[in-house]
């Protein structure tokens, strides 16, 4: 075995500008089809994610439509139930969780570590499998009568409804095992494959991110797969462990449901916190400020998401004591969620901050993630929740955090390794602009539903009273600017695809592995396993820009 | 958790374990390389089973060992999902299991827990086998380990038959063929309460009988006169089972065959909801079995490895890897034995 190189080589964009790389190595549908190349499998993934948020976009716009006016405006009610049902499952299934994890996890994170690929190419395929076969589920669930219980798939509607809850609680069962086995995977590899000189803290803050998120998706969610297991067989066969005609505990689905779905939502927003730790250094050319906490408060956060699913069910029965307890502790997560927001807006302090199109998304996350984070607190106190539980209050709530915060940063991301990934640069320009278009479509879209909500607008329904007319038309005026902005990103993304310019090595001026190699990397990434020296925010100093390759290079080389 | 790569940190050099020092040694066979990539360096050279993205068979075997773990650990929480649906149920309703626990067989469960634990016993030799290269005896020992899962699903699927047979099954389908009383298991454990069922059962049914009679006759006999002919019949019948004793009436009332919690008043009978007890035990042996039948098709499929004689010292990960399984799925019915079998 070769010994490592030193960093100083890897630095200097290695010049072979049209040599061998990941997506040229092979050719063929067969070849990416088979492929074991986590840039593949995470490239694969971005495409399928992207082709299920369109979907789940299109659900959101047809409800939005639909409530333009009281009554019926476009569809039936039935309709309203499944698709508001099947926009729930197909977003959080589908796409939040394996968004950025499944998709930018792949491509980045053996990039970041240095290593060659993941711990385990075949189970990595295996999943991305595991994930079509869910979606599958999910699609055949829409063709043959769509689920209508709500993405929550609460007990006993979802074992008495006629409409098809079997293949969509499968499809998520499914996708429940695709996600354990990318956690599985990103775990040892995150473990066993470091480089020479990368202790735990010279990982990037992505790289912590994804292993808290790894810790959950390999915790949790075992729980919902059994759990939807008993669902689906409780359908089937009326074994009457949920059905309390049959005998069975309602609150207990309840429970299982929200033991996985409560860390779920930090599976879905960790990972953009990562994104945002590894984006704002970059784009401030400063040193991460308070490195060690962001990196730690992601633990916390996936240690306490663990303690707090009891707050979704405060209204259901529940003890005082416990109320009280899953409260208390639910305000505990805001202490390592601000430890983040203030250390990297200190970061930002006397940066030389550069509004290119990522740094854009992280902006955009910072005030739309502390709008939908705050606003969490407000939930987490039993006397308001009781008040706000069910009401669009809560949908306010959680599309600022999965919206604003998990799609906002998956947006980022995509931006900040697009040229990466892909080896070209999108035009800048557009790319500002979706950015602004999107954060004024969320906020115009999400923020009145706060006001519905706190009046009284009971979430999930079809009808409302005239006097809530104005905020949701305000809304759903909203959601068609969000989908314009979306629209306009994904044209511009594609466009770059075809055309030049080809992407430099470095074009940000980013510190972490992943920019010392050519792109697209190589197909092996790294010849040797390069040697690290510092940490993944140090020495911003020690790049300058060159004009010819329009990228950033060692000074001096 | 720190490892042996921040270990490495200090020391750039490539780290090797103790098996992966063994640098002449090959794995015993004559494999391709196969893996369709540049590097030839002396360490993937002499170890044809050592994927690209690993620098030596050590951080190969690591990596899978933490990874099974992980693995492992998943499906504890899989199961633990059915044995926290168990613990509530029971708590809810102890009479169901109490009830229900006399319909199992705990001499073809006991025999299944010898079977697994030896089993286990095969699948950890194998482990040693494969180190030390002794081809044979790991052939042997995971056949043994093959046979003993086999037998476990063999007398599985009698129980499941006679549960079948019996109408001991989950949800509106559950309509038990014997009462409980007249089981051998709860005669020979309670042989007065199960005496004292019987006579009240005869009893109810006999007055069944006398009330059906005369309605079926169509002949009206005064009220009156009915009523005191059997308020007779029963002071006759107190008079030899004037007052049930504690024995015979606690396990009655533990098993919801008498009480509150029984589906009907003054005849015995079986607890409310009965049913989810078999819902339970269904789904709990129902995937714990399909596990064994997991691990059978695992163990095969290395057995036709073992055919080749691949493992040794350098090698010998998927049969340590397929051993912990094999020990979790063993260690699962460990838990359900007692559980479902051995209720008080």
């Amino acid at each position: 075995m070769a010994s490592p190189s030193t960093t100083a080589d890897l630095v200097a964009p290695q010049p072979r500008p049209d040599s061998d790389n990941y997506l040229t190595h092979e050719k063929g549908f067969l070849s990416w089809a088979l492929t074991l190349d986590h840039k593949r499998i995470g490239v694969m993934y971005l495409a399928s994610v992207l082709c299920a948020f369109a979907l789940g976009g299109t659900f959101a716009l047809i409800l939005r439509t639909e409530l333009l006016t009281p009554g019926k405006t476009i569809i039936e009610h039935d309709t309203y139930n499944q698709m508001f049902t099947l926009h729930g499952a197909v977003m959080v299934f589908l796409v939040i969780i394996p968004g950025i994890p499944a998709a930018l996890g792949n491509i980045a994170l053996p990039l970041q570590l240095g290593a060659k690929d993941v711990a385990f190419p075949r189970l990595n395929l295996a999943s991305y499998y595991l994930w079509l076969l869910g979606a599958a589920c999910m699609l055949t669930s829409l063709i043959m009568n769509a689920a209508d219980t709500g993405w929550t798939f609460y007990a006993p509607y979802s074992t008495t409804t006629q409409t098809a809850v079997a293949p969509a609680a499968m499809g998520a069962f499914i996708l429940g095992f695709s996600s354990i086995f990318t956690g599985l995977n990103f775990i040892v590899t995150i473990h066993k494959l470091r480089p020479p000189g990368m202790g735990w803290f010279r990982l990037p803050l992505f790289v912590w991110a994804l292993y808290s998120t790894a810790l959950i998706q390999v915790l949790a969610t075992p729980v919902i797969g059994i759990t939807l297991l008993m669902l689906i067989v409780e359908r089937l066969l009326h074994i009457g462990i949920f059905d309390p005609s049959l005998g069975g505990d309602p609150v207990l689905f309840q429970h299982f449901f929200w033991f996985y779905s409560h860390p779920a939502v930090y599976i879905m927003v960790v990972p953009g916190f990562g994104v945002i730790g590894d984006i704002i250094p970059v784009f401030s050319r400063k040193r991460i400020f308070g490195y060690k906490f962001i990196a730690v408060s992601s633990l916390a956060i996936a240690f306490l998401g663990f303690l707090v699913w009891g707050h979704h069910m405060f209204v259901a029965g529940q003890s005082l004591l416990a109320g009280s307890i899953f409260s208390a502790i639910t305000f505990l997560i805001a202490i390592p969620t601000a430890i983040k927001v203030f250390n990297w807006i200190t970061t930002m302090y006397k940066g030389s901050i550069h509004l290119d199109t990522p740094m854009l998304y992280a902006l955009a996350f910072l005030w739309v993630f502390t709008i939908g984070g705050l606003t969490g607190v407000f939930l987490a106190v039993m006397s308001v929740d009781v008040h706000l539980h069910d009401t669009y209050f809560v949908v306010a709530h959680f599309h600022y955090v999965m919206m604003g915060g998990a799609i906002t940063a998956l947006l980022g991301g995509i931006h900040y390794w697009w040229p990466k990934a892909f080896g070209r640069m999108y035009n800048e320009k557009v790319g500002r602009f979706g950015a602004v278009v999107v954060f004024v479509g969320l906020n115009v879209t999400f923020f009145p539903q706060f006001i519905l909500g706190s009046r009284g607008m009971p979430r999930r329904y079809y009808n409302y009273l005239p006097e809530f007319q104005p905020l949701h038309q305000l809304s759903t005026l909203g959601a068609y600017v969000l989908g314009l902005g979306f629209l306009m990103t994904a044209v511009s993304l594609i466009r770059s695809l075809m055309k030049k310019p080809d992407a430099p090595a470095n074009p940000w001026g980013s510190r972490t592995l992943e920019w010392t190699i050519s792109s697209p990397p190589p197909y092996y990434n790294f010849k040797t396993p390069p040697l690290v020296t510092r940490g993944p925010y140090d020495d911003y100093e020690g790049l300058v820009y060159d004009e010819k390759i329009h990228g950033y290079v060692e000074k001096g080389a | 958790m720190s490892d042996a790569t921040s270990e490495a940190a200090e020391a750039p050099k490539p780290k090797s374990g103790p098996p992966a020092a063994k640098h002449g040694h090959d794995d015993g066979n004559g494999h391709d390389h196969g893996h369709g990539h540049e590097e030839h360096d002396p360490i993937h050279l002499a170890n044809p089973h050592l994927a690209h993205h690993f620098d030596t068979p050590q951080q190969q075997f690591d990596a899978g060992k933490l990874g099974i773990w992980l693995f492992l650990l998943t499906e504890v929480l899989f199961f633990a999902g059915l044995f926290c649906a168990y613990t509530v149920y029971r708590a809810y309703r102890p009479e169901v299991f109490v009830y229900a626990h006399y319909f199992l067989n705990t001499k073809l469960g006991a025999l299944n827990t010898c079977v697994l634990l030896l089993s286990s016993l095969t699948a950890a030799w194998s482990v040693r086998n494969a180190q030390l290269r002794q081809h044979s005896a790991l052939k042997l020992n995971i056949v043994i380990t093959i046979l003993c899962a086999c037998t476990f699903m063999v007398v599985k699927y009698f129980e499941y038959q006679h549960k079948f047979h019996d109408g001991l099954l989950p949800g509106p389908h559950f309509a038990p063929t014997e009462q409980v009383w007249e089981l051998e298991s709860f005669k020979h454990k309670h042989p007065e309460a199960a005496e004292y069922a019987e006579h009240l059962y005869k009893q109810a049914e006999k007055k069944k009988a006398a009330a059906e009679k005369p309605a079926a006759a169509g002949a009206a006999p005064a009220p009156g006169a009915e009523a005191a002919k059997e308020g007779a019949a029963a002071t006759e019948e107190h008079t030899v089972h004037a007052r049930p004793t504690e024995e015979q009436l606690e396990p009655l009332i533990a098993a919801g065959v008498l009480g509150p919690k029984a589906e009907t008043r003054d005849v015995p009978s079986k607890p409310r909801n009965a049913h989810v007890f078999f819902s339970i035990y269904f789904f709990m042996t129902g995937l714990h079995g399909l596990h064994v039948l997991i691990g059978i098709g695992i163990w095969v499929w290395l057995l036709l490895k073992a055919n080749k004689n691949v493992f040794g010292p350098n090698y010998f990960g998927p049969i340590d890897y397929a051993a912990l399984y094999w020990h979790l799925v063993d260690l699962i019915w460990i838990y359900l034995f007692p559980l479902l079998y051995l209720i008080h």
